[in-house]
Formats: C-alpha cells, sequence, structure tokens
C-alpha cells in the first residue's frame, strides 16, 4: 500500500533547481542576440508633455530604437479594463505610452531599446521630456472632496465608480439600536515589493508567425489573450510561457503592463528577441499598489454586545487610472462584516482617482482593509459597552448550524450573493484563547504594567473568500517510456509549491510517488484552458480540476492494468507506481508499461516498448487495436468550476510590548489559528501563513508609501521603503483546524493571503491594549510607526 | 583610450575601453574584458551565463545578489566586475559538489521548506553557508541570535521561520566545523 | 539601475593616485564601494573618474601602536571589527563596527570610505568625533591630519581637498578602566540609526566621573559631540539621575527637522533615550580594562 500524500509534509519538487541555482526566472533564459529595453517614465505627477524630443537619445551608439506612442501604431490605445463593472461609471486606462499627458509619476512616456541595459538607460537619460505641470492632489480623501484638481478632466470629482449594496434592513437596524459605535480608519498605500521585479522577454519567430513571451505573470493565459487580441493573431500563434516567477503577492496578475505589449512590439519590429527586466527603482512607479482605503463603519448593536446593523461608507483610492476595476473595493465591501451574523448591512464605496501609480490587488484584496475597519470597530464597541473583546466576537459569531450563511445583495467577485459555507468560528477562537493563556497573561501584563512596561494584547478575526471560478481544467498523462506521470494545469506558481501539491493529489490516486509526478504550468503552448493565480484559488480549482482528472486516469489504469495481467479491475491496487492484483503482489505491472501497452505500436524501438508485449494487450477487443470511442495512452482532461467561493476564517493573536524610550515594539508572540479546510501539504500551508503575516507585518509598522504633494515617491527603494528582515518578524506559532469545505471533492479552501488579513488590527489592538494605562484614543490607522506612536501618546497628555 | 604612463603609475581607461581582467570563478580561471561599469552580479550571469545569483535591488539591501569575494560573503551589485581581477569569486552554483551531492545548507533548506519562490534563495545560500563555516555554536543557538545573522537578506516569502530552522539544521548537517574561534573574535 | 559611464583608473601607488585625482575634475575614490556603488547605480552620482584604491599597496594596514589604533583606507570593516588588537586597545570601535550595515556590507566596506562618505547618520563618523580621532589626508601639497572637530563639515561634506586623499583614520586607545558603549535605534536591523551614540566614561578614584565622552550620530547634518552633556558629566556621580539629565541635555543637538516619516520631537525623544542607555552601559564596563 502507498502511504496517502494528501495531507503529508512532502519535500517540493522544484527545490532542487532552486537551490542549486538553476531556477529559470526570465532574466535567467538564455535569449541569444536579445535587445534591451528601458523605460523613459513621467517624474511628474500630473501634467501636459509640451516636448518630447528622442533625437539625443538614438544618436547614442548601440542604441536600435526609441518608441514613443507615436511608433507603435495599433498599440496605441487605452489598455483594456480587465473586470468591467457597471457601477464604473467613468473608467479610464492608460496608453502604454503616454500621449499628451502624464497621469503619475513613473507613468511610461518612452522604450528605448539597445545592446544592452546600461546603453540604454544611458539614452533614456537623453530623451528631453518637457512638462507643464498641472495642479495635483494625491491625498485620496481630499481628491474626493468639490474643488480637488481633476485628474482625469472629464471624471467629475474624481470618481471612477460608486457601489451601494444593502443586506437585510440596515436602517431598521440602526433605529432600533440600544448602541451605536462609530469610527474612522485608514489603511495607507503599500506595493508588494517580490524579490523578483517584473520581466518581459519576446521573441517573434519569422517563419511560424509565432509570437512567444516569457513574463513574469500570473495570469499567462489571459495575457495570450490580451496579445493575440492586440497582434491580431490568432491565439495559437501566441504562446505566454511564465518560468519561474520571483513573488507575485497579486500585482502580476494585471495584465498588459506597459512591457507586456512593447516589449513583443519591439521583438517584431526588430526581428530580433527583446528582453526587459525591471529595476527596483521602476518597480515602486510602475508595478501596481494597493491599500488605500478609508473606512466611517459604524455598527448598531444591543446593549449585550449583539451587532444587529453595519454600516459602512469607504473610499478607495484606485490610482490614476482603474485597469482591474473594482476587484480590491468590491472584496472589501463583501468581506465587511467578517465572521459575524450582523444580518443588516449597509456598504457603500467610491473609487477615486488620485495622480499616482494605479492600484490593482495585493495579497489579501481589500479584506486587510476591510478586517481592520470591521475588527477596530468590534475593539471600540467592545471597549464602549464594557464587553471583553474575546467574549463580544464569541456572541456573534456565525454558528455551525447556520451554514451555509448567506448574505443577500452583497455580491462577491464570483458574481453571487455572499454565502459562507462551512467553519467553526468558536472553535478557533477557543484554541486561540488557550493558546495565548489569558489569565497568566493578564498577570503578565499587571506586573509589566507596575514596571512602567507597556505590554498588551491584540486579536483578530478573519474570513477568506476564496477558490473564486470561473474553473480551472487538469490534464494528465502517464508518459510511456519513463512512466513519469505529466500533468497541467492553466494558471502558474509564483513560489506557492504547486509541482508538489498537484503532484500529491495525483500520486493518491495513481498509487506512486509524487516526486515521479511532473506538474508543467504556465505555458498556454503546454496547457491553455484555465485563468489565472490569484485570490488563493490555485490548490482549490486547479487542485479539485486535477484531482477530478487524476481520478479519471486512475480508472484508466486499472482497467489497463486488468487487462494487462487478466484479472477483474475490483482486483487491483496502485502503489509504488505499480498495479497488480491484490494478494499476489509479485504479479505486477509498472505503469511505464500500462502507458506503453495502451498506445498501440508497430515498432518495438526499445525493451520498454517489447516487453509491453508480454502481456495480454491492454484492451481486450476483437475489433481493431484501438477500440472505437477509446483513445491511446494514458490520459485525462476534466474540469473543476466551483459553485461559488469557500469561506476560509482563522484568528491570530498577539503579545505585543511597546519600548517607552524608542516606542519600537517587540512581538513576544504571535499565534495564528487558522482554517482552510484540508490540507494537502501543512508545511506548505504554514510557509504560506507565515509569509502573509510577514507581509502583514511589514504593512502594520514599517512598509509605507510616501507621497509627497508634489505625487513624487519619497521612498522609491529598499533603502526607505522598510521591507522587514528577519529581526523584525517573529516568531510565529501555526494553528490548524480543518473544517471541510463541502463545494469540491477534496474539502480544500484556500491560503495564500490568509496570513496578511487580520495583522494589521492584530499589532493596533496589541498596542492600544498595552498603552491602557495612558488612556489614549484607539490606534485608526496603519501604517504604525515609533514616531507616529510618539506622537500619538504625547498628543494623548502622556509622558 | 587605455593609458599607462610610468610616471603615474595608474592605468586608466575610458568609459568605453576594456578592462581585461583575470578572476577565478568557481575554480576555474576566467579571462575576459569588462566596461568599466559592469557590474560583478551582470558579470556573473551574463557574461559567464551563471544565472543563480539573482538581482533583487542593485543598492545593496536585499542581499539576493550575495557570493563570495576571497572566501567571504559579498554583494555583488556593489561590486564592479573590474575590482574582481585577481580575486576569486564563488557563487552559488559553486556549493553543490562535483558528483551533484548538496552542501549541506542547501540539504537543510530543502528539508526545512525554507524557500518559495527560490528567487532570495541563493543570497541567503552563500551568506549562511559562509555562517556555517565560520561559526561552531548554531546548532544551539537561539532563534535571536539566528535572525540576526541572517537580517541583511530580505525574503518575500517564508516569513523567515523556516529559514531559520535551516540554518540550524544546516549546522547540524555541517557536523564539528575546524574552524577555531578565538573569544576575542566572537566577541 | 545601471551606473552611467567612466574614467576608470587604477594606480598602483598612492602619488599615482593623487596625481590622477589632482587632475580630474570630479572623481571619486572606489575604497569598498558600500556606499558609493549605490549612489551610482541610482545615478544619483555620475563621477567622471573613479579611481580605484585597491591596487596600491599598504593602504590595507590596522596598527596598534603608541596608544592609537592606526586604520588604513583600505581597511575593511570586518577586519577592524575582528582584530584582537584593536579591541584590546578600544572596544569601541568593534561594538560600533556592529551596528554598521550587515556583516556582508562589512566584508567590504572601509572605514576611512565611511568617514569620507561622512553621512551624519552613519555610525563611523560618531565614533571618530566621540573618541576624538583624526584622519590623514594626503595631496599633492603633502600630507595633514585633521582631527574629527575639524573634519565633518555637512551632509556628504568633509574638509578634504579636491585633490586630497584619505589614507588613514587614528582612533585613541581608551584609557584603562575607562568604560564604553555604542547604541542606537534604528527601525530594522542595520539601518543607518534614528539616534546613536557612541560614549566613553572615565571614572575618577574617588569614583566620580573623571571624563565623559559622547557623539551622536543621525541628529544633525554632520556628527555632534554633545559637549553640553560632557560638561555636565564632569564631576559628577554616575547615578541614573544624573544620566537622565544628560539625556535630557542632549535633546538640544538634534537640528534634523521633521520629515516625512519622523518628527524632531520624536527624535530628541529617542536621542535622551539612548544616551542614557550609553552611559550606563559604558559604567558597567569601567574597569574592565585596567
Amino acid at each position: 500500500m502507498s502511504t496517502r500524500q494528501f495531507g503529508a509534509r512532502v519535500q517540493r519538487n522544484e527545490d532542487d533547481r532552486l537551490i542549486r541555482g538553476k531556477g529559470r526566472f526570465v532574466d535567467d533564459l538564455p535569449l541569444p542576440g536579445a535587445a534591451h529595453g528601458a523605460f523613459v517614465r513621467s517624474t511628474v505627477a500630473r501634467a501636459r508633455i509640451t516636448h518630447l524630443d528622442v533625437s539625443a537619445a538614438l544618436a547614442v551608439p548601440g542604441v536600435l530604437r526609441v518608441y514613443t506612442h507615436a511608433d507603435i501604431g495599433p498599440l496605441d490605445q487605452p489598455m483594456p479594463l480587465l473586470i468591467p463593472h457597471p457601477c464604473i461609471t467613468h473608467p479610464r486606462t492608460q496608453y502604454p505610452l503616454a500621449r499628451d499627458e502624464v497621469f503619475y509619476v513613473g507613468q511610461a512616456i518612452a522604450f528605448v531599446v539597445a545592446e544592452d541595459r546600461y546603453i540604454a538607460e544611458d539614452a533614456a537619460a537623453l530623451v528631453e521630456v518637457g512638462y507643464e505641470p498641472l495642479p495635483v492632489e494625491v491625498d485620496y480623501e481630499k481628491a474626493a472632496e468639490p474643488g480637488a484638481p481633476l485628474v482625469h478632466a472629464d471624471v467629475p470629482g474624481n470618481i471612477a465608480a460608486r457601489l451601494a449594496q444593502r443586506s437585510g434592513d440596515p436602517d431598521a437596524a440602526f433605529a432600533a439600536a440600544e448602541h451605536i459605535t462609530k469610527i474612522k480608519v485608514r489603511v495607507e498605500r503599500s506595493t508588494a515589493a517580490p524579490m523578483e521585479c517584473l520581466a518581459t522577454a519576446a521573441r517573434w519567430d519569422e517563419v511560424s508567425g509565432e509570437l512567444t513571451v516569457w513574463d513574469g505573470t500570473q495570469a499567462p493565459i489571459g495575457l495570450r489573450g490580451a496579445l493575440a487580441s492586440l497582434f491580431d493573431l490568432d491565439e495559437h500563434k501566441v504562446r505566454v510561457i511564465a518560468p519561474d516567477v520571483g513573488g507575485g503577492f497579486g500585482p502580476k496578475v494585471h495584465f498588459p503592463y506597459a512591457n507586456e505589449v512593447l516589449v513583443p512590439w519591439a521583438a517584431r519590429d526588430l526581428c530580433r528577441p527583446v528582453k526587459w527586466i525591471e529595476d527596483r527603482a521602476e518597480n515602486f512607479v510602475h508595478m501596481t499598489h494597493e491599500r488605500g482605503q478609508t473606512h466611517e463603519i459604524e455598527l448598531a448593536a444591543t446593549k449585550d454586545g449583539i451587532v444587529l446593523g453595519l454600516r459602512d461608507r469607504f473610499l478607495h483610492d484606485t490610482g490614476a487610472f482603474i485597469p482591474y476595476g473594482i476587484a480590491v473595493a468590491q472584496v472589501a465591501a463583501c468581506q465587511i462584516a467578517g465572521p459575524y451574523r450582523i444580518p443588516n448591512i449597509d456598504v457603500e464605496f467610491a473609487c477615486v482617482y488620485t495622480p499616482t501609480v494605479p492600484v490593482t490587488p495585493y495579497r489579501g484584496c481589500g479584506r486587510p482593509q476591510a478586517n481592520f475597519a470591521l475588527e477596530r470597530a468590534m475593539d471600540r464597541l467592545a471597549d464602549e459597552l464594557g464587553i471583553d473583546r474575546f467574549e463580544i466576537r464569541r456572541r456573534n459569531f456565525i454558528r455551525p448550524d447556520e451554514f451555509p450563511y448567506t448574505r443577500p445583495n452583497l455580491i462577491f467577485a464570483d458574481g453571487l450573493p455572499v454565502t459562507y459555507d462551512s467553519g467553526e468560528y468558536e472553535r478557533a477562537l477557543d484554541t486561540l484563547i488557550e493558546a495565548l493563556d489569558l489569565p497568566a497573561f493578564a498577570k503578565q501584563q499587571e506586573e509589566a504594567w507596575k514596571q512602567g512596561r507597556y505590554l498588551g494584547l491584540g486579536l483578530s478575526f478573519y474570513v477568506e473568500g476564496t477558490g473564486l471560478g470561473p474553473y480551472e481544467g487538469g490534464h494528465i498523462r502517464i508518459h510511456p517510456i519513463t512512466g513519469k506521470v505529466y500533468v497541467n494545469t492553466g494558471l502558474t506558481t509564483q513560489g506557492q509549491g504547486h509541482e508538489t501539491v498537484f503532484a500529491q493529489i495525483v500520486a493518491d490516486q495513481l498509487g506512486c510517488s509524487p516526486e515521479n509526478v511532473i506538474v508543467v504550468e504556465g505555458d498556454t503552448g503546454a496547457y491553455d484552458w484555465g485563468v489565472a493565480t490569484f485570490a488563493s484559488r490555485a490548490a482549490v480549482v486547479s487542485g479539485s480540476a486535477i484531482h477530478n482528472t487524476a481520478v479519471k486516469v486512475r480508472r484508466q489504469v486499472i482497467e489497463a492494468a486488468a487487462n494487462m495481467l487478466e484479472a477483474n479491475p475490483d482486483d487491483i491496487e496502485l502503489a509504488d507506481g505499480r498495479a497488480y492484483v491484490v494478494g499476489s503482489p509479485a504479479h505486477s505491472v509498472t505503469l511505464a508499461e500500462i502507458a506503453t501497452a495502451s498506445n498501440p505500436l508497430r515498432y518495438a524501438f526499445n525493451k520498454a516498448a517489447q516487453s509491453a508485449t508480454q502481456f495480454a494487450p491492454a484492451a481486450r477487443s476483437d475489433g481493431p487495436p484501438l477500440a472505437p470511442g477509446s483513445h491511446p495512452g494514458i490520459e485525462a482532461v476534466d474540469y473543476y468550476s466551483p459553485p461559488h467561493a469557500t469561506w476560509a476564517y482563522g484568528v491570530h493573536g498577539a503579545i505585543v510590548e511597546v519600548d517607552p524610550t524608542t516606542f519600537g515594539i517587540t512581538v513576544h508572540r504571535y499565534v495564528c489559528v487558522h482554517d482552510c479546510g484540508n490540507m494537502i501539504n501543512p508545511t506548505i500551508v504554514e510557509g504560506q501563513v507565515a509569509g502573509g503575516v510577514a507581509q502583514g507585518m511589514g504593512g502594520a509598522f514599517y512598509e509605507k508609501l510616501d507621497y509627497d504633494e508634489d505625487g513624487s515617491l519619497r521612498n522609491a527603494g529598499f533603502m526607505d521603503f522598510l521591507i522587514p528582515y528577519a529581526t523584525e518578524i517573529p516568531d510565529i506559532e501555526i494553528l490548524h483546524q480543518e473544517t471541510p469545505s463541502p463545494l469540491n471533492p477534496l474539502g480544500i479552501k484556500g491560503v495564500g493571503e490568509a496570513g496578511t488579513i487580520p495583522v494589521a488590527q492584530v499589532i493596533a489592538s496589541a498596542i492600544d491594549d498595552a498603552l491602557r494605562p495612558l488612556n489614549l484614543p484607539p490606534l485608526w490607522s496603519v501604517p504604525l510607526s515609533p514616531s507616529l506612536l510618539y506622537a500619538h501618546v504625547t498628543a494623548g497628555g502622556a509622558r | 583610450m587605455t593609458e599607462t604612463t610610468a610616471a603615474t603609475e595608474a592605468t586608466e581607461y575610458g568609459p568605453d575601453d576594456l578592462v581585461e581582467i583575470e578572476v577565478e570563478v568557481n575554480g576555474t580561471v576566467v579571462r575576459e574584458k569588462v566596461p568599466p561599469r559592469l557590474l560583478l552580479s551582470d558579470f556573473l550571469r551574463h557574461r559567464l551565463r551563471l544565472t543563480g545569483t539573482h538581482v533583487g535591488c542593485e543598492h545593496g539591501v536585499c542581499g539576493a545578489c550575495t557570493v563570495h569575494i576571497d572566501g567571504e560573503p559579498a554583494r555583488s551589485c556593489l561590486t564592479f566586475a573590474a575590482q574582481a581581477h585577481g580575486h576569486r569569486v564563488e557563487t552559488v552554483e559553486s556549493l553543490a559538489a562535483e558528483d551533484g551531492t548538496l552542501h549541506p545548507v542547501q540539504r537543510a533548506f530543502k528539508e526545512c521548506h525554507a524557500l518559495q519562490c527560490g528567487f532570495c534563495t541563493p543570497g541567503f545560500l552563500m551568506s549562511v553557508a559562509a555562517l556555517i563555516r565560520d561559526r561552531d555554536d548554531l546548532r544551539t543557538a537561539s532563534d535571536e541570535e539566528i535572525r540576526e545573522q541572517i537580517a541583511g537578506n530580505i525574503c518575500r516569502c517564508t516569513g523567515y521561520l523556516n529559514i531559520v530552522a535551516a540554518v540550524r539544521r544546516a549546522a547540524e548537517l555541517a557536523g564539528e566545523t575546524t574552524h577555531e574561534t578565538t573569544p576575542d573574535e566572537r566577541g | 539601475m545601471k551606473p552611467s559611464g567612466f574614467r576608470y583608473a587604477v594606480p598602483t601607488s598612492l602619488a599615482a593616485a593623487i596625481a590622477v585625482r589632482a587632475e580630474a575634475e570630479d572623481s571619486v575614490i572606489l575604497a569598498g564601494g558600500q556606499s558609493l556603488i549605490p549612489t551610482m547605480n541610482f545615478r544619483l552620482a555620475n563621477p567622471q573618474v573613479v579611481i580605484d584604491l585597491s591596487r596600491v599597496p599598504g593602504l590595507d594596514g590596522i596598527e596598534v601602536s603608541g596608544g592609537t589604533v592606526r586604520v588604513g583606507a583600505m581597511a575593511r570593516q570586518r577586519a577592524v571589527e575582528r582584530d584582537p588588537r584593536v579591541h584590546a586597545a578600544n572596544p569601541l570601535i568593534r561594538e560600533t563596527l556592529r551596528h554598521v550595515a550587515h556583516p556582508v556590507i562589512r566584508n567590504r566596506g572601509t572605514v576611512c570610505g565611511s568617514l569620507a562618505h561622512a553621512d551624519p547618520a552613519a555610525e563611523l563618523p560618531a565614533l571618530l568625533a566621540a573618541t576624538r580621532g583624526s584622519v590623514t589626508a594626503q595631496g599633492p601639497g603633502g600630507r595633514r591630519v585633521i582631527p574629527a572637530a575639524e573634519f565633518f563639515e555637512f551632509i556628504f561634506t568633509t574638509s578634504l581637498e579636491p585633490e586630497e586623499i584619505l589614507v588613514a583614520a587614528e582612533f585613541p586607545a581608551l584609557e584603562p578602566g575607562e568604560g564604553w558603549a555604542f547604541a542606537e535605534f534604528a527601525r530594522r536591523h542595520g539601518d543607518f540609526a534614528v539616534a546613536g551614540v557612541a560614549a566613553t566614561l572615565l571614572l575618577g578614584d574617588d569614583g566620580r566621573i573623571r571624563r565623559a565622552r559622547l557623539a551622536a550620530c543621525g541628529v544633525s547634518h554632520v556628527p555632534v559631540v554633545l559637549t553640553e552633556c560632557e560638561e555636565l558629566l564632569a564631576g559628577q556621580a554616575p547615578t541614573p539621575d544624573v544620566f537622565a539629565e544628560a539625556g535630557r541635555l542632549a535633546q538640544g543637538a538634534v537640528t534634523v527637522a521633521d520629515d516625512s516619516t519622523t518628527t524632531a520631537a520624536y527624535r530628541r525623544h529617542v536621542l535622551a533615550g539612548v544616551v542614557e542607555k550609553t552611559l550606563r552601559t559604558a559604567l558597567s564596563r569601567t574597569g574592565e580594562r585596567r
């Protein structure tokens, strides 16, 4: 019998090449003769371009082209609005190269192609751009006020979209409330900062007319569609390959970036491969941002803390354009009530244009903001009513017997009303409470305060809609000679371990080792049905599709083996890469032999081909070698289309100390209890949670994009945009709970974003708790910093 | 134009001149001609096709480009290739043995799931390889101590937990080292 | 980001290096490159000539004699950090170096390079100022020694003449029984400090403070000797109250205005705490070196 792979802490298949330095990131791929691109980017946030002279740049030896908007033919059009929605009344997307105006610092104006990147940068520096600056308002709250300078002259009030949703009867709930809590919170803009910046390489094959693009994208199939459309090619003439990608985290699902269209354009124009490898300074002003939202949130409650109604008005900063639609705001709106019953909800948002880098989803996609707003409000409500923070949450949880729990009229990203399918929220809370040992902490805290130390505890409960459709597919073929199992799916990985977790799923069905299952994804030439990697969906959707496919393959293998071994299919077991008859393990045949035998051969070109004929033919039939309706080989395709999102959840708690001499913080303990349903590989799940928490910590205390009033980014680099090192991230204790999802065969829920969602609230909540003796107002915005905490404490009059 | 003046004992290269360099890279002596401004990271990756070393920031903060120069970890993005003339450089490709056997630090990272996307990993491997070579106390060092030693390399995927575990595991796998550290050096 | 083109000079003697420097209109010295090359990669610095000192023999020496630690221009920070003779003569040097960036940067960066770069937020300039060290500069006109107090003029600006090269730095050894400490508060491990202090403390036989020396980094346009603190402390008993007073007094040294991430008020608060901390630590180490 094989050991069950699902649920096992299997080591990763992808690691060997990565630890040897044989990874295949875009800039690692050999592309002989490639020319290199560099962009000329706007240094002014909002301006008319009065003058654009590329002649000096063209004169630099080694420069091949300098493209402006006038040189790119049909590409000179606004890029698509990827996810339209009727509430987007004023959609604006950008041209790949600016025409007469620029809308944010960093916007691409020209694209230089030269023999190498050094020369390309020399030339880019020589492109003369004349700007006539226009007034700007960078802060999105002010940009939404009457009279603010307009980002787009024809978009009144800078409002791109507005959506109001009501579930139940919120007005009645508020009218009947015994207590109303009202707060305003703000989350500042941030950036994902993956270790590998964006990267695009392209080659046109003049003979076959095919375009091949290597791109660090999370959406190769989507990008292929866009490129085929823009270049007016049949889709099968365009191949997009996402090789190894050094971190995605959301912004790489957006397409097409200017580079993604200009690099192929240049490659065709020059009849030469072209590559563009973004550098870190560019990444800060080119790759999309996210997180800027301000919520005015109210809770209508009974005096026992039962929240009957929620009202939220929020502004979402969408940057200068809105190419990804309202996804982030929509997700925030739909998650605003979290794990709580709150049957009456009134949530309205407006997406505001500002002259800054456009905003598209970043890990969490609005959930961190919604979580911060809701949980800050719950903390406040608890405080105002004199109810314990843990207890008030317990009183409001949706109970296990209430699932599926629907919020009518709150339409999620799957186009359906928010419906939570399963969960044990209270059990998770109890697990956290036990892990933190609250009574012991209370004593510790008292002692600490007596000593003049500030020790506090924070918590946050989150829910996460995962596993969005529309679908993903799986394709599996067992290769005849090697017996290795090849698996394809349409989405792609940026480090999440697909080559391992998908292999585990297949290995369970086929009784082989996951090491012998080879997952090839991210290549539209290998497989091209599917969507993309985002929103914690790969394990759920591709995992389920691959499972469905593997089940089919298992049946084929068993039937073929039964024929070959002249046994009954019910008596066939699969283990150790072989099929054998139960009770006589010596009477077996390997997967390789089965695969070879299922393909009627004429030529015994090697021993494997020869030996397959020792047994009875795989397809028992008196008719033709390949029976009508059957197919050669062991191969199958299947899909999974989720009926709706499946909801993961969790609760984090932390014990934090604030140092009164520096206002730095030390996180003494950080505990995550999370539930992502059945876990394919707990080690990989824990890695995702830990990585998410680290990004959440960055967003809570370190990482802030520092725009000045003119719209220039002061900290476009790692010196001043503070990504935490190992010394800034605490040890993270991860406790699992598994409430299987009823929506897919494996009972999986997504986990990719889980770690990030609640961290800002946990930290704010813990600091509030630590500083309780000082009687300060709560913290309403993130990220925090020592300097901000100092101001907060001294403004409160305390020393 | 390249000028060498006996009187001034200085070789000067113009920006478009090529500097002849001789560097031992991963045990092999390499002779190349490079522009003065070519960064060592680009030299290794594109001239020598040793693409294991990655470039994450080009300002020395993230550590993805870490290699060994004369046996000590160094940022290849903050070194000109010309400065490597006459020196010894080792990259991540030199860690595994000739027969493919993984270096203890590589094994440890794999065992401990200390990598996800793998982009920062070569820089960590080179930093940690030197660390376990130079110190024999990491098996029992505290998390805090290990975190201090690996601060200077950014990972955006793992949250560092498993990297800390991998450092300890690498020290275990490496067994006893022969390096003698005096109390002074360990301060 | 790739640097712009430059003339690259590789002198093999100090005289040659000086000659190239004197002739060039716009040259920079390449020692460790850990401060210079990032600015060149960002194209914030676009020097015409880069003078690589690494092939000039005799510049990497580290000597301890006659009560002075002398560090040559090309001596790497890590070599100085690890040198047992340096540590025996003046342990404040190693402790300060431990706060400079990260070990990997210190493998290449040089002590003199950091001093010449003169970032007021950097730790080594504060060390030089606190210990009343000096640098030796050499130019076409000869050699001169510049005390710390006359060396740092402004942000990234020293009193070196355009044709001079820094060839060594000198740090006095500590007195027997003199305590020492370096502390700083930085947002992340290895970052430039919000405020940092290098301090030494010498007690008299009566147990009172005979001499206190303190200098701060990150608080002004140059490293600041905390003169008022030094004067306050001299002759006092080394008590917590006195140290707290010194911390309060130090706050006046903060001249950096509010910036977008850090207020001056906060910086003053941090400086006070760091001053207290270094004095406490230095006190605990008095008598260690006899």
